[in-house]
């Protein structure tokens, strides 16, 4: 690691004039280096510096190489191959018979697709237009603004594990309290409405809905901030109407922010483990590519080829908003 | 992300537009606020309740009387005090960790120019953003084959151990914090390390005395963000902790349905239990939180 760090010591650093390697940049040899790269600046690095620098970029290298990095090529690698996980030495491959298996004879992989689908959607076409909603009533100059805020953002702050037990307990057949609400309980009519393969997803999702558009709320709140007002204030004299400015005006301007809720949003709905094994583990009705993959591993049958081959499902899946992100992102440092 | 001030206080609107009544807006922001506000309250009504009680007058009734009882049986019988300290020795190394290692790489690629600060820095970004199911066969298989004397570990691996958990946390995390810190670092003046440079300092007293003390702000945002993420993570001690006493007390609660059977006064106490450290943080550091949220967003 440490011959990577050398490199920030450009060679044409200019006359030796400290003659000693100790990193003093003389202003000459600093002012090149403008030239040459805009932020970049030449420097000696002392034999030390250069070693702690090492240190410094090679210790959380290591470990996101080893512990995100290395186990997501393993995965791709376990995709292709059977074995029990009990010893290396039985790993056996397999080609492709395990995407053939998950595609063709795992009925729940298919019903995980369209739950995750419907998932995005439901967080891309209701909780996030919620959380934008909000943020726009309370970025207007109302009172109680800051008690509202706060309200909607309390969930953001809770796990999804819990949020699903605190939901539970709400959406109760005998004992929750919507099913009073709506006249059922105690009925035959009452819905359960964790436990209805019918419905149980819709639930889901408006749990988990509770929780983004407090988020995406706060997000917007602080990229309305970032608006500049001369821009609304343009608007308005050209004769805009508040929703004109806001679609054509405000919102455009806030791109970075909007880029970062579509990032999120996405990677949400593929996230959307623990509230879906909280309430059944992710069976009968709550189907999520994520919970598949674990209940491939954990428990008695593990089936590490096939929890993997979803895991690659999964991954592919999910390096779309990640690469949209990596562009959009830095893609102009890139090239600067 | 120039300042963090400007995303620090999220303030209700600009200068101007006085005068407008916004009863709609109102009406609408009460009745989801209220929306909002109805899982809760219901769960800590429930949790006030004895269990007689609700027995004899139904969960949907006023009468009976109101207690802490449940939060007391459910805090012994649950074994709550243990699944506490289990979340706190998880969450405290991981948070330190993670801002010490995120800290040292953000500050290589911000203030110091070299050839792949950028290839490293997408590496970390686009780690943190994976789901976390994509890693978990190998890494549990890793950890199911890395041999520890049992004087360490039980398990005889770093399986059912909370360095396991601590680990991988530090390493999913280190990207998002390495990328606000960079953002954060760039902002600050060049001259800075410049003139520390002149008088001699190495980069390990750059990084220590001159632009760690200026990243306060950035830090106690992430570190506020980070508890709380490491306090709610759900699944990375699901998948190594077998032992149900070692667990973090969010994974636990998972436990709580099954232990309380269908008492829910008791599994409502636990949770609004859990909800505590949480509701504190929230009251206390509600600033930092909501900043550690925007800083990480409002650079695009």
């Amino acid at each position: 690691m440490s011959t990577t760090a050398e490199k920030p010591a450009s060679p044409n650093s200019g006359p030796p004039t400290s003659g000693v390697r100790t990193g003093t940049a003389h202003a000459p040899s600093a002012n090149a280096g403008r030239k040459r790269k805009k932020s970049g600046r030449v420097r000696r690095l002392s034999r030390r510096d250069k070693i702690v620098l090492g240190i410094m970029v090679g210790l959380p290298t290591l470990i996101q190489l080893l512990f995100v990095w290395l186990p997501t090529l393993a995965s791709i690698a376990l995709s292709f191959t059977r074995w029990n996980g009990l010893d290396v030495t039985d790993i056996k491959s397999a080609g492709t018979e395990n995407y053939e298996f998950i595609s063709q004879n795992y009925p729940p992989f298919w019903p995980a697709m369209q739950h995750n689908v419907l998932w995005l959607a439901f967080l891309a076409l209701i909780a996030t237009p919620l959380g934008l909603l909000l943020a726009v009533l309370l970025d207007q100059k109302i009172r109680g603004s800051k008690i509202y805020q706060s309200i909607f953002f309390t969930p953001v702050m809770l796990s999804l594990a819990l949020i699903g037990i605190i939901w539970q307990l709400f959406y109760n057949r005998d004992s929750g309290l919507l099913n009073f609400l709506l006249g059922t309980a105690g009925t035959p009519q009452a819905v359960d409405w964790f436990g209805d393969s019918n419905v149980n997803i819709w639930a889901a999702m408006i749990a988990a809905t509770w929780r983004h558009a407090g988020y995406v709320m706060i997000l917007y709140l602080a990229g309305l901030k970032g608006v500049d007002p001369a821009l609304r204030e343009a608007a308005s004299i050209d004769g805009a109407n508040a929703v004109q400015t806001f679609f054509r005006v405000v919102f455009p301007a806030m791109r970075p922010v909007n880029i970062v809720i579509v990032v999120i949003t996405i990677i949400e709905s593929l996230r959307a483990f623990d509230i879906v094994y909280v309430i059944n583990r992710g069976t009968n009705g709550l189907e999520l590519l994520s919970a598949l993959v674990i209940q491939n591993l954990i428990g008695e049958g593990q089936v590490i080829g096939v929890g993997s081959a979803l895991a690659v499902v999964l991954l592919v899946i999910s390096l779309v908003p990640i690469v949209f992100y990596l562009i959009r992102t830095f893609g102009k440092e890139k090239e600067a | 992300m120039s300042t963090i001030a400007r995303t620090l206080p999220v303030q209700t609107g600009r200068t101007g537009k006085t005068g407008k009544r916004h009863y709609g807006t109102h009406i609408f922001l009460i009745v989801m606020a209220a929306i909002w506000l109805i899982p809760l309250l219901w769960s800590l009504y429930t949790a006030l309740r004895p269990k007689e009680d609700t027995d004899k007058y139904g969960y949907f009734s006023f009468g009976g009387s109101f207690g802490f009882e449940n939060f007391v049986q459910a805090w012994n019988q649950g074994g709550f005090s243990k699944y506490f300290l289990n979340s706190i020795l998880i969450t405290v190394p991981t948070v330190l960790l993670t801002l010490l290692f995120a800290s040292m790489m953000a500050f290589a690629v911000s203030r110091v120019s070299w050839k792949f600060n950028i290839t490293l820095l997408i590496m970390f970004t686009a780690g943190n953003l994976l789901p976390p199911q994509v890693l978990a066969a190998p890494l549990f298989e890793m950890f199911k084959h890395v041999s520890l004397p049992y004087s360490v570990s039980d398990s005889g691996n770093l399986l059912n151990t909370y360095i396991a958990v601590i680990i991988v946390d530090t390493a999913f995390q280190i990207g998002f914090c390495t990328f606000v810190l960079s953002n954060y670092m760039k902002a600050l003046p060049q001259d800075l390390t410049e003139a520390a440079l002149v008088d001699g300092a190495g980069i390990w007293r750059q990084y220590w005395n001159i632009i760690m003390p200026l990243c306060r702000p950035a830090l106690a945002a992430l570190g506020t963000l980070q508890v709380i993420f490491i306090y709610n993570d759900f699944f990375w001690p699901l998948l190594f902790i077998q032992s149900g006493d070692r667990l973090p007390i969010t994974t636990a609660i998972n436990n709580l349905q099954g232990q309380f059977l269908s008492n829910y006064n008791l599994i409502a106490a636990g949770a609004m239990i859990t909800l505590i450290p949480t509701m504190i943080i929230y009251l206390v550091l509600q600033r930092q939180f909501v900043a550690g949220l925007t800083l990480g967003a409002s650079k695009g």
